[in-house]
């Protein structure tokens, strides 16, 4: 038992040191400026069906769920705003991040780890090349710049599938399904969410990279590595939200 | 001939001995009670092939490893080109790594990137003054040095075991060491392959004049490799000598190696 704590708070120490040096390694050159694209292709193109699909998904059913209590006190009309209020704020980041964490977080621990097990990372350190500049900086700002945007293309998405579960039970037109979520919206509902969201790329991105950067030697720890990025970034999710709504609720 | 060639080569460093690489008492120990290392102590001299042998386990890779600085060893002095690497800061050691060359057993080659790409991304991250064109003839100058040109756009996954290791090595070659370290270049590989990749050793050090330290099991290797083989037991270097010696030795546990 005490031991195990004893190694969590390693592992807490150990990640926090791993996440410090990416903020002084980042302004160090050489800039992987190739790797970097690279990565924003991986992580930010190539997860694109995926929070289509997830962000379509949300909106529609937020809709339909939504629309039989509204319509119970008469405030059916009120259901864009919601909707949309609920996916900018809280819904969309959330989920939009949680489906980052299961794929982009595991991809590079899996990715990493299995560099680490088979040598190719002691191979740059030896080369003389920094792993940690060309792997680890490039990837986690990969993350934290491609999320947010994820998040707002899932956003976008989901405003569509909330307008497509109001046409299921009525007939609203576009543009004022439209003028009526901006009249609805305010600043200080987009930017608090906004914020947020590089948070949680930074840790999807950093928490991969720490458990790949760390496996130990042999085949089973690429495949833990994957798994314990998944968890760890999922659960970083939800304490980074914690403490947004807090602080934004303080503020705000 | 190459091993005449050898003999020759031998006898003249015999007359002058630059020591190139010295170990002192190199002590390693993993976690609280696993020691590795209890004070090795080895030399290498300039333009000498030094082969380590040892049991499975008996740190001879551990050794290697702490002369790159890849494992940071308990105690001890470890010199490459007369300076202690181990008080180097990490700018000073990546400037003495990069006349290092090392050879790992998997070849390590980056899964990602094409061979091309594998040797490129290695000269472009020291040799940032080099064009496309430049570029492009230094990997294939190396390509070619190991037999390999033809495989130039291929990705790892698609070259063989032995194919991986020369492709490993052409990666080294390319940033032109002056130290070559091999850790088990012929493991794994068939009789014929082994010995292709051992004249390749002897190939490197002639026309490169390189100096190396290859860890093997394979006998053979160390045959047409060795100027001078160690014998790590225990932690310690228990016997030392060129083949010949070591084949008489008095130890039979030393001998259980030749036969």
């Amino acid at each position: 038992m005490i031991l195990s704590l004893k190694n969590t708070f390693e592992q807490i120490g150990n990640a926090t040191v791993f996440a410090k040096r990416f903020f002084k390694e980042v302004f160090i050159p050489p800039y992987e400026v190739k790797e970097f694209l690279k990565q924003c292709y991986y992580i930010g193109y190539k997860s694109l069906p995926l929070v289509a699909i997830t962000g379509f998904i949300m909106g529609l059913v937020l809709t339909l769920q939504s629309r039989p209590t509204l319509v119970k006190f008469g405030a059916e009309s009120w259901l864009p705003g919601m909707v949309a209020l609920s996916l900018i704020r809280e819904i969309a980041p959330v989920i939009t991040a949680l489906i980052c964490a299961g794929k982009i977080s595991s991809g590079i621990g899996a990715e990493l780890g299995s560099m680490k097990v088979t040598e190719q990372i002691d191979a740059m350190e030896v080369s003389a090349i920094n792993p940690y500049n060309y792997l680890v900086v490039t990837r986690i700002l990969a993350c934290t710049l491609m999320v947010p945007i994820l998040v707002f293309f899932a956003d976008a998405i989901g405003i569509i599938g909330g307008y497509v579960g109001i046409n299921i039970h009525g007939d609203v037109n576009f543009y004022r399904y439209l003028t009526q979520i901006i009249q609805s919206l305010e600043f200080l509902d987009v930017i608090p969410a906004t914020i947020k969201t590089f948070f949680f790329g930074y840790f999807i991105g950093m928490i991969g990279c720490y458990k790949g950067f760390n496996a130990s030697n042999g085949t089973e720890s690429v495949g833990r590595a994957a798994n314990s990025a998944v968890v760890t970034a999922s659960l970083s999710i939800f304490i980074i939200d914690m403490v947004a709504v807090q602080i934004t609720d303080l503020f705000f | 001939m190459i091993k005449e060639e050898k003999n020759t080569q031998t006898k003249s460093k015999d007359k002058k001995q630059t020591p190139i690489i010295e170990i002192k008492d190199l002590h390693k120990t993993f976690g609280k009670d696993n020691t590795i290392l209890k004070g090795v102590n080895l030399t290498v001299n300039k333009g000498e092939d030094l082969v380590i042998l040892g049991r499975s386990g008996s740190g001879k890779s551990v050794t290697i490893k702490c002369i790159v600085g890849l494992i940071e060893p308990d105690q001890g002095e470890i010199s490459v080109f007369g300076e202690n690497v181990l008080n180097l800061s990490k700018e000073e050691l990546n400037k003495i790594r990069v006349k290092i060359g090392f050879l790992f057993q998997s070849g390590a080659l980056y899964d990602s990137m094409s061979v091309r790409e594998n040797l490129a991304f290695t000269l472009r991250a020291h040799r940032r003054d080099l064009n496309d064109e430049e570029v492009e003839n230094e990997v294939a100058d190396a390509l070619e040095s190991v037999g390999l040109a033809d495989a130039i756009d291929k990705m790892p996954s698609e070259l063989s075991g032995g194919m991986r290791k020369r492709i490993g090595l052409a990666r080294t070659l390319i940033l032109k060491p002056e130290i070559i370290l091999y850790d088990e270049p012929t493991t794994g590989l068939d009789t014929i392959t082994s010995k292709e990749i051992s004249e390749l050793i002897l190939d490197i050090k002639h026309k490169q004049k390189t100096s190396s330290i290859i860890i093997t099991h394979d006998m053979a290797c160390a045959k047409m490799t060795a100027d001078r083989i160690m014998v790590l037991k225990d932690g310690v270097i228990h016997a030392e000598g060129t083949y010949e010696e070591l084949e008489k030795n008095e130890d039979e546990w030393v001998r259980s190696f030749f036969e």
